[in-house]
């Protein structure tokens, strides 16, 4: 059902020959890929072939030595986070990276950041628009809040919450921005079945719902088969396959190198 | 004693986002507001304003700006002398050389400078942190001293280099008296209260507390880390200038530089670790605690009749502070706010525990 009904726009992101090094580790070797607007793309490999590396080089927390990247039409050498947030992009981490002593409401209000524009004297005392501001963006805030129903936790702090949720809210956080493009590393990395089950779901509905497109790292096969549009399968900082889920468990490398070892 | 939440169904998001969201803490406020602006002034002794509470409520306000920068945003600042010096000095020289404004705006001007030094100095924050910046700060303390102290100007040729000042006048009203000043110093404290408690549940405050817990991740979604930590240096340095003035003009009365010393920086600083980082009643309760312990204990002997010498009195001072700021470190990093939350939330759950 992937494939048939999905109508994929033209292409959002591009990266095109990127390479990237840490001193003698070459952490990503001549990459080029497409991500079409609305797609869902998955990135497989085994653990330190690279993908939070690519992650990181499209917002902009590294640089890559050489290639380009091309979102919305703009083509860069490499992107500033700044830049990439306030672009629409928007992304969750590896090892969650929520604003531990502050509760979840407030992690999630601070993905609203860019879309607030009280001056410092209103916010100061509070009056006009820094408090008409905050009541707008608290409704926006909580309509996430019920999506992701984290109702009972908002006001938490995360640093208390288990990993599962704290997962969901560090995704709050990310949706809060509206973003065009969310990239997510490993969203359902130590999640149990049922966990796995309820962001799958988030994740196709933000998809659905907002027609956000959508790359994400994720090591379950099943969830990846099931979720994605497209895959691309990197080892040791190397593209080796780039394909629908269909061509990618028929494709003899990628099986040699990776599905062939995991399950 | 009935601390609760039940039956306050919150029906607006605006009710839910008031400073005070529950009603008690409200009356708590209330009584606070109560006890500073009407029992104090009616029970307390002239020496108790000028030994304990207008120091405190100074201090208190300085403690609350530090608490801006290292609570909230995450900054470790051992420049807090130096800020309030610079903001007594500006204070000062406004004064003195444009006569015709009113004190009050003299006092903001100093805070303002100590603002404009504040970002000056916050800059290296933009590449160093913990430790490293600690001593970055500590290098605009030894600037300040030696500034004060050298260059005639800033203290008008006096020739001792210490400032006396007389009384402040404000639209006729002569600020001369113990109560008098007292009641300055609280309004300005209540003021500036409100002011970092609306900065900090803010947009603002969001990005500085963001900025403390991780910082790439509040770049990604879009806090600049340069705006986030200069500002929070501004507004920091603004409060502690401010407190700085009034220390000068409405507590000290004459001083030298070296009544803003590094002492009184690592004070403040123990203020804010004792009170609660990353809490606005922290600062407060910091203050008092800080300033009344010394004075506590020098009565404490003459309560219990037995006899010990001041030299004693001044290391067990320092042995107690050492203690608890390591136990306030190591075991309640959130300081006596935190204990006053608790005891907040046990009332709350008052007289049952479940
Ligand atoms: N900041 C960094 N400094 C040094 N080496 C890094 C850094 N980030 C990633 N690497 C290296 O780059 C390679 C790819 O890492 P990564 O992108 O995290 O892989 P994956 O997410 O696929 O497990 C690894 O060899 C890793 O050690
Ligand atoms: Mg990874």
């Amino acid at each position: 059902m992937n494939d048939t009904d999905r109508k994929l726009g033209p292409t959002i992101l591009k990266v095109e020959s990127i390479s990237l090094a840490f001193g003698g580790v070459k952490a990503l070797t001549n990459i080029s890929f497409e991500v079409k607007q609305h797609e869902i793309l998955a990135i497989i490999g085994p653990n330190g072939a690279g993908k939070s590396s690519m992650l990181n080089v499209i917002n902009g927390v590294y640089h890559p030595n050489a290639g380009s990247i091309t979102y919305k039409g703009n083509v860069r050498q490499q992107m500033k986070p700044y830049e990439a947030a306030s672009q629409g992009i928007a992304r969750t981490f590896q090892n969650i990276a929520l604003f531990k002593g502050m509760s979840v409401l407030d992690n999630i209000m601070t993905g609203r950041t860019l879309k607030m524009n009280a001056g410092f004297l209103a916010q100061c005392l509070h009056i006009g628009p820094a408090r008409n501001e905050e009541i707008e963006h608290r409704k926006k805030v909580e309509e996430i809040i019920d999506f992701l129903q984290i109702q009972s936790i908002r006001k938490t702090p995360v640093g208390r919450l288990p990993y599962g949720l704290q997962k969901r809210v560090e995704l709050g956080r990310a949706l809060a921005a509206e973003p065009e493009l969310l990239l997510l590393d490993e969203p359902m990395a130590g999640m149990n079945i049922e966990e796995k089950e309820d962001m799958s779901r988030f994740i196709l509905d933000v998809n659905d719902e907002f027609g956000t497109t959508i790359v994400l790292i994720e090591h379950d096969m099943g969830v990846v088969m099931d979720l994605s549009d497209r895959i691309v399968v990197l080892d040791y900082g190397k593209k080796i396959g780039d394909g629908t889920p269909t061509e990618i468990r028929n494709n003899k490398e990628v099986i040699d190198a990776y599905l062939g070892v995991s399950d | 004693m009935f601390y609760r939440e039940a039956g306050q169904f919150k029906t607006s998001y605006k009710a839910d986002q008031a400073v005070f969201p529950i009603f008690q803490d409200k009356i708590f406020v209330a009584i606070w507001l109560f006890i500073g602006f009407v029992v104090v002034p009616m029970l307390a002794s002239e020496y108790m304003f000028r030994a304990i509470f207008i120091p405190v409520i100074i201090m208190a306000l300085a403690a609350i700006g530090l608490n801006l920068l290292v609570g909230y945003c995450g900054q470790v600042s051992l420049g807090s002398g130096a800020f309030m010096a610079v903001g007594a000095y500006a204070a000062y020289n406004f004064m003195i050389r444009v006569p015709e404004l009113n004190p009050l705006i003299c006092f903001l001007l100093g805070g303002l400078s100590a603002t404009v030094v504040g970002v000056i100095f916050g800059i290296p924050s933009l590449r160093i942190k913990g430790f490293y910046l600690a001593v970055a700060t500590l290098a605009l303390q030894f600037f300040t001293d030696w500034t004060f102290s050298r260059i005639d100007w800033f203290t008008n040729y006096t020739p001792s280099g210490s400032i006396a000042v007389q009384p402040i006048e404000v639209l006729g009203v002569v600020f001369d008296s113990p109560i008098r000043k007292y009641f300055l110093c609280l309004v300005f404290l209540v003021i500036f209260t409100i002011i970092g408690k609306n900065i900090v549940r803010g947009r603002i405050g969001r990005a500085w507390m963001a900025t403390r817990d991780m910082d790439v991740a509040a770049e990604i979604i879009g806090i600049r880390p340069v705006y986030a930590k200069l500002s929070a240096f501004a507004v920091s340095s603004f409060f502690i200038g401010v407190a700085g003035a009034l220390w000068a003009f409405v507590h000290l009365g004459s001083w030298e530089p070296l009544a803003f010393d590094i002492n009184l920086s690592f004070s403040i600083l123990f203020m804010v670790i004792i009170g609660g980082l990353g809490s606005i009643v922290g600062g407060m309760l910091g203050a008092a605690f800080i300033t009344l312990l010394p004075l506590f204990l020098n009565q404490l002997p003459v309560w219990l009749g037995i006899n010990i010498s001041t030299a004693m009195i001044s290391h067990l001072e320092f042995m107690i502070f050492g203690a608890l700021i390591i136990f306030f470190l190591a075991v309640e990093p959130l300081g006596l706010a935190r204990i006053w939350q608790i005891t907040k939330e046990k009332l709350r759950l008052w007289p049952f525990p479940h």
